[in-house]
């Protein structure tokens, strides 16, 4: 590797190493995903109930609040004792901070939804049930795809320091990288694809999120 | 009987009292209007019967259905609901938003289209118009929508609370006529909220004039402007709105000049020209003996025919122009004034007179239009009683 400069470097670990940065690429994605996924499962009827139950409101997402507090590498640390080494800690934690957003998110578009909408979809005979599924769900669903947003990229970033506990992913290529004398490029290697793939999924669903803007939904 | 409320009471906690002892009775394809200031319980009168409140006393049968003891949801299914704010789903098409009820009353899909062409053609919207989305549409527009999303599933009854109130002028005027149209040829029994009286005497059949929770009046819109009850409704009614409203509902009986100056027909021409003398008038009724309306003779053929003729009979004219006392001022001043005619008889339905409208007592009504309130009291009464001014036939 002597006389090259990093960029050839970085060149060089991609040709040799592409198929394994793209496993730990997958890996990486997927434990985020997952943990995003069981935040919105558990996280979106929590932001339901809340807005249906507003004196609950604060008590609910102040307890999110304080585990967004909490610093990741602690969160990891803690779930560690518990869970041990490996991918399940690090899904428990990207789960739990992908919480307040989802959560908060929910609540907020639920609560946003007209008054008037809500009196006219009651006025005309929905049922309680009804007027979630075909009048507030879909009025707040691009509110709830933002929060999901931010959730995934919050996971993306934990993911990355989950490495530390055993779980693999690109993580595990920065880490090799800061340990190894001159690694820079090693260090790129596992650090490019992480911000690449958190600007992609931000971006991707800030597209569904427009997409489902109800309001500034057209014909043509 | 479609629609009854009984005692109807709403008391919120804090002792905060809504509405107190409300009473109405609704025959089917009745327009009620609501009418009061804000927190008069109009709207919560309204909203009880859909169920959106319920009442702490009292009930209201629908058909002789207590609702009280009915599923709201299938209640309110069968009622239309339009508010001010219109309220149409925004991620909705036009299509989806007519025909919400039908949906969730299980239409299939064939029928459910087949009503929003035929709903959106009922407001004069064209049908290219049902794949857009509300925020496409103008506010007059997003509501002629919501007015016939209250009538998609064939509602018997329909609760609009103050559905025109956030438009501009003229559109309300378009939509106001749209509605009283409906009204007329569907059929259907409006109740509908508003703090508008032009709309309300525009659009109802009966006016419910509410204050406080309570019931103030309940009449036709012409016996509310002809009988105000008290202070209250008068000044909500307005000064200026009373006035001139005055030729529209007043009818010719109450202007008319009583105990016009009449004649027999077998009466000799002599014996008229005396009457004529004695009332200082130039023109004589002629009645028969029972009051019926014959004809008329004035002086200019008294004059021509004094030495060929005898009796008044010879003379008369029989091709005269009467109306029926009970008919509105409005529609016979045009007619007074067009003919040029310089009096017309008042008759009754057995077509015995009764009495004179001459172009003097026109006079009064547009005066008092003008300067009515220097006025008030009582001036169609001054010049019934007023016999010796009858002879203004000259």
């Amino acid at each position: 590797m002597k006389g090259m400069d990093l960029f050839e470097q970085l060149g060089y670990y991609f040709t040799h190493n592409g198929l394994y940065i793209l496993s730990q690429f997958n890996r990486t994605f997927l434990i985020a995903i997952y943990g995003v996924i069981f935040a919105a499962i558990i996280g979106i009827p929590v932001g339901i109930w809340t807005a249906r139950h507003r004196k609950m409101s604060p008590a609910v997402i102040g307890l999110a609040n304080v585990i967004q507090t909490i610093p990741s590498l602690a969160m990891l640390s803690i779930l560690m004792l518990g869970l041990g080494l490996g991918v399940n800690t690090v899904i428990t934690t990207v789960f739990l901070y992908a919480l307040l957003p989802i959560i908060k998110n929910t609540y907020t578009g639920m609560t946003n939804v007209d008054p008037d909408v809500l009196d006219s979809g009651t006025g005309m005979g929905m049922t309680s049930w009804q007027l979630l599924y075909m009048v507030e769900l879909p009025l707040s669903m691009s509110v709830i795809m933002a929060g999901i947003r931010n959730a995934l990229v919050l996971g993306i970033g934990i993911t990355a320091i989950g490495s530390f506990v055993g779980a693999g992913g690109l993580g595990d290529i920065i880490i090799r990288g800061s340990n190894a004398t001159n690694g820079g490029a090693i260090i790129l290697a596992g650090a490019l694809p992480t911000a690449l793939m958190a600007i992609i999924a931000d971006m991707v669903l800030a597209f569904f999120e427009k997409k489902l803007d109800p309001v500034k939904r057209k014909t043509a | 009987m479609l629609l009854k409320m009984s005692n109807l009471s709403k008391t919120y906690p804090g002792g905060k009292i809504a509405l107190a002892n409300f009473n109405l009775e609704v025959d089917k394809g009745e327009f009620i209007c609501l009418i009061g200031t804000s927190g008069s319980g109009k709207t919560t009168v309204m909203r009880m019967i859909n169920r959106m409140l319920n009442q702490t006393e009292g009930t209201i049968e629908i058909n002789g259905d207590d609702i009280s003891k009915m599923d709201p949801v299938k209640l309110r299914r069968k009622i239309g609901y339009v508010i001010q704010n219109i309220g149409l789903m925004p991620h909705m098409t036009i299509r989806d938003n007519i025909t919400v009820v039908p949906k969730l009353l299980k239409w299939s899909e064939e029928k459910r289209n087949e009503r929003a062409k035929e709903m959106i053609k009922l407001v004069e919207l064209p049908e290219e118009m049902l794949d857009r989305y509300p925020s496409e549409l103008s506010g007059g527009q997003q509501q002629r929508i919501g007015v016939v999303r209250a009538l998609a599933a064939d509602q018997d009854i329909i609760l609009m609370d103050e559905p025109f109130g956030a438009l501009d002028p003229i559109t309300r005027d378009s939509l106001q006529q749209l509605v009283k149209d409906l009204q007329e040829r569907l059929g259907k029994t409006f109740i509908f909220v508003t703090h508008d009286m032009d709309e309300a005497l525009r659009l109802a059949t009966r006016i419910v004039i509410m204050s406080h929770g309570e019931e103030v009046q309940v009449d036709t819109p012409d016996n509310i402007m002809r009988h105000p009850k008290d202070d209250f409704v008068k000044e909500l009614i307005g000064k200026d709105r009373l006035i001139q409203a005055r030729p529209s509902i007043t009818t010719v009986g109450q202007i008319m000049l009583k105990n016009p100056v009449s004649i027999t027909p077998g009466k000799s021409l002599i014996q008229a020209i005396q009457l004529m003398h004695d009332k200082r008038v130039d023109s004589l009724l002629v009645t028969d003996d029972a009051g019926i309306l014959k004809g008329r003779i004035d002086v200019e053929s008294v004059d021509y025919s004094f030495n060929t003729a005898t009796s008044v009979s010879d003379i008369m004219d029989t091709d005269i122009f009467s109306v029926p006392s009970d008919s509105l001022i409005r529609d016979t001043v045009g007619r007074i004034l067009k003919r040029g005619f310089k009096n017309i008889p008042v008759v009754d339905q057995d077509n015995r007179l009764v009495g004179i409208v001459t172009r003097a007592a026109l006079v009064d009504i547009v005066y008092d239009a003008l300067y009515g309130e220097q006025h008030e009291n009582g001036e169609s009464e001054a010049h019934q009683d007023d016999n010796s001014e009858s002879g203004d036939q000259s």
